[in-house]
């Protein structure tokens, strides 16, 4: 319990400094005080500092929407990441991992592709239902009732993002030039293009997920000693299941279609929170949502940085961060795979 | 020196221990007598083309501990999962404390009814105190009566040094206590008899070990009017420690009464097919059987 009394304030702190810093770095240099500034200003819609107006311009219209962005998607990929890995009862659980990030890109490409005039919020929505048809099926080929095998899983998640794959290939095939550009920049995931509506989504988003994730917490707990012994302490497993899945697809979903596919940062950052604070989801899901959040906020600023003035994908740079981890983790479990 | 502080306090706990939580529940059930606490009327299950219970009547009163006995497929454990309700019933119907089990709110039901699991594993490293928390779950209670409670229980199985270690670290005796713990934080607010089933809860356990739970069993029986249902396949333990013996046979009851009345040379020998020497020990008075 010592360590909860630090921790907190600390990431929370990383937050505010990463999304200070996210505000301020970028081709036009702005001081972290400017920024700060002007973040004040956008917030109260009021002139209550001195800014730049083309400094204010950039901030509110390109930066803010950024960081937000990334924060929002952040912090629901991580939790997402830990709700399946407690759902799945299974450390190695992971929307990118398993398929279910690519099959929400499958469904976002299809609305893109082939109903190009449907607008965001069908791709979102078309995002989110592959995204909880792809789980579904993860699930079902995976579960039971003693949990999940991890080599059906990988299988299963390996089956699935193949499926996607090929079906996204075929997509792009029959793309033209514009919606070649946003299926390419879906794939490798990037959070430059970030607009208003999908932020204010993403953090609608958060926001519900958030708030019935940590609701969940302890029955999510309950779950892991198993399905027969939750429902005998009272739960009602199948419902907690499919709430958690739609949840996680919500997520999933929303996240792909604003940003495209960003790996690991739902497997990372689980397993980084829960080396700190143990597996306790009262604890695991707010800390992971605040240091997803911060990480991806990292990561993109890596992104825009690395190759200045040009710019990586966000998900090339988790991936280089993230996948060596992933190997490590393998690693560390291989006798209980084999 | 903390282990040895733990067995002794283990010791005791048949007699000074497993009080406060309880006692709500005990004083209620004590009023209750002898009351069935389950009734098995004509139950039967099958699977598939195989019967696995046939037309079982079984009435099951607290303050004993109830042994199901029987070889490999006499449908024990089909017979304990169908009274928490894990295997559908083909005909027939049980009650829990006077109440048909589908008609049961399944976190009301939670509170008098607890399964203590063969083998409990957990993905994830929790702490000892975090498993025991769990059995909080179906109950309405402040956070600060939470904490004191899991303290009780933990001490109640003399695992209270281990409350901070990782559970997966814990040896399989030590893991079995914690769950034992966190099921008897589970029945902490029954308002009738609680209900303790446990499935072969000694399988994974040394010879101590296996003792020290059946005792404990005992004791919650015995002291606080518990009715606990075990199914186990040593039959000597099964005659030290339960009260009364219901021994199955493919699917049906064959014999069903105390120890020595239950379980005979005739019936090992007709449901086990194993001619058994059996004398009775002339200071318990309870069957031998070798």
């Amino acid at each position: 319990m010592q360590h909860q009394r630090w921790l907190w304030p600390c990431l929370i702190t990383a937050l505010v400094m990463t999304s200070l810093l996210s505000v301020s770095i970028g081709p036009l240099h702005i001081s972290p005080t400017t920024s700060f500034n002007a973040m004040l200003n956008w917030a109260s819609g009021q002139e209550l500092a001195s800014v730049a107006p083309h400094e204010q311009l950039v901030i509110n219209n390109v930066r803010l929407p950024r960081t937000l962005l990334a924060l929002a998607v952040g912090a629901m990929l991580a939790q997402c990441g830990a709700v399946m890995q407690g759902l799945f009862r299974n450390p190695l659980a992971d929307p990118g991992i398993i398929g279910v990030s690519s099959g929400a890109a499958l469904g976002a490409a299809v609305c893109i592709v082939l109903f190009p005039n449907g607008g965001e919020y069908l791709v979102a929505f078309s995002a989110f239902v592959a995204g909880l048809v792809t789980t579904l099926i993860v699930y079902r080929l995976a579960a039971s009732p003693s949990g999940t095998s991890v080599v059906l899983l990988l299988l299963s998640g390996v089956a699935v993002a193949a499926l996607a794959g090929a079906g996204i290939g075929v997509l792009t095939y029959m793309a033209d030039d514009m919606a070649l550009r946003d299926l390419t920049l879906w794939q490798m995931g990037s959070i430059a293009g970030a607009q208003w509506h999908y932020v204010v989504l993403s953090l609608l988003a958060l926001a519900v997920i958030s708030w019935q994730f940590n609701h969940s917490a302890k029955a999510l707990n309950a779950l892991l000693l198993g399905e027969s012994e939750a429902r005998h302490l009272g739960l009602d497993v199948d419902k907690l299941k499919l709430k958690l899945i739609v949840l996680c697809a919500i997520g999933v979903g929303i996240a792909v279609a604003a940003t495209g596919i960003i790996g690991f940062i739902g497997l990372v950052v689980p397993h980084l929170v829960r080396m700190i604070v143990g597996p306790d989801h009262r604890l695991l899901l707010p800390l992971s949502a605040i240091l997803g959040a911060a990480i991806l906020m990292v990561a993109d600023i890596g992104a825009r940085s690395i190759v200045a003035p040009s710019e990586l994908p966000v998900g090339l740079v988790t991936a280089l961060l993230g996948a060596p981890f992933f190997i490590i983790l393998l690693l560390k479990q291989r006798n209980k795979l084999v | 020196m903390l282990r040895n502080l733990e067995l002794q306090s283990m010791q005791k706990i048949n007699t000074t221990s497993v009080q406060a939580s309880i006692s709500q529940a005990s004083s209620t059930a004590q009023q209750s007598g002898q009351d069935t606490v389950i009734s098995i009327e004509n139950v039967s299950v099958h699977i598939g083309n195989k019967t696995v219970l046939n037309a079982i009547n079984l009435d099951i009163k607290p303050g004993q501990v109830t042994a199901l006995l029987g070889p490999n497929g006499a449908g024990k454990s089909t017979l304990l999962k169908s009274l928490c309700q894990e295997v559908s019933l083909s005909s027939g119907m049980i009650s829990v404390l006077g109440k048909p089990l589908a008609q049961w709110d399944r976190s009301q039901l939670a509170k008098s009814l607890a399964v203590l699991p063969q083998h409990a594993s957990l993905t994830f490293p929790f702490k000892v105190h975090e498993v025991v928390q769990m059995g909080l779950y179906p109950l309405t209670i402040s956070q600060h009566q939470g904490h004191e409670l899991v303290d009780e229980q933990l001490k109640k199985v003399a695992l209270s040094a281990l409350k901070h270690r990782s559970y997966p670290t814990l040896s399989g005796g030590e893991k079995q206590r914690v769950q034992l713990a966190r099921v008897l934080t589970q029945l902490a607010q029954a308002q009738r008899s609680p209900i303790l089933l446990l499935d072969e809860p000694t399988s994974a356990l040394d010879l101590a070990q296996q003792h020290r739970v059946l005792e404990l069993a005992q004791s919650l029986a015995h002291d606080h009017n518990y009715c606990v249902v075990v199914v186990l396949h040593d039959l000597n333990q099964a005659c030290r420690y339960a009260d009364r013996l219901v021994v199955l046979e493919q699917g049906e009851v064959v014999s069903d009464g105390e120890p020595h009345r239950a379980l005979t040379a005739d019936i090992i020998e007709k449901v086990w097919h194993y001619t058994p020497t059996l004398v009775i020990d002339p200071k318990s008075k309870l069957p031998l059987i070798f």
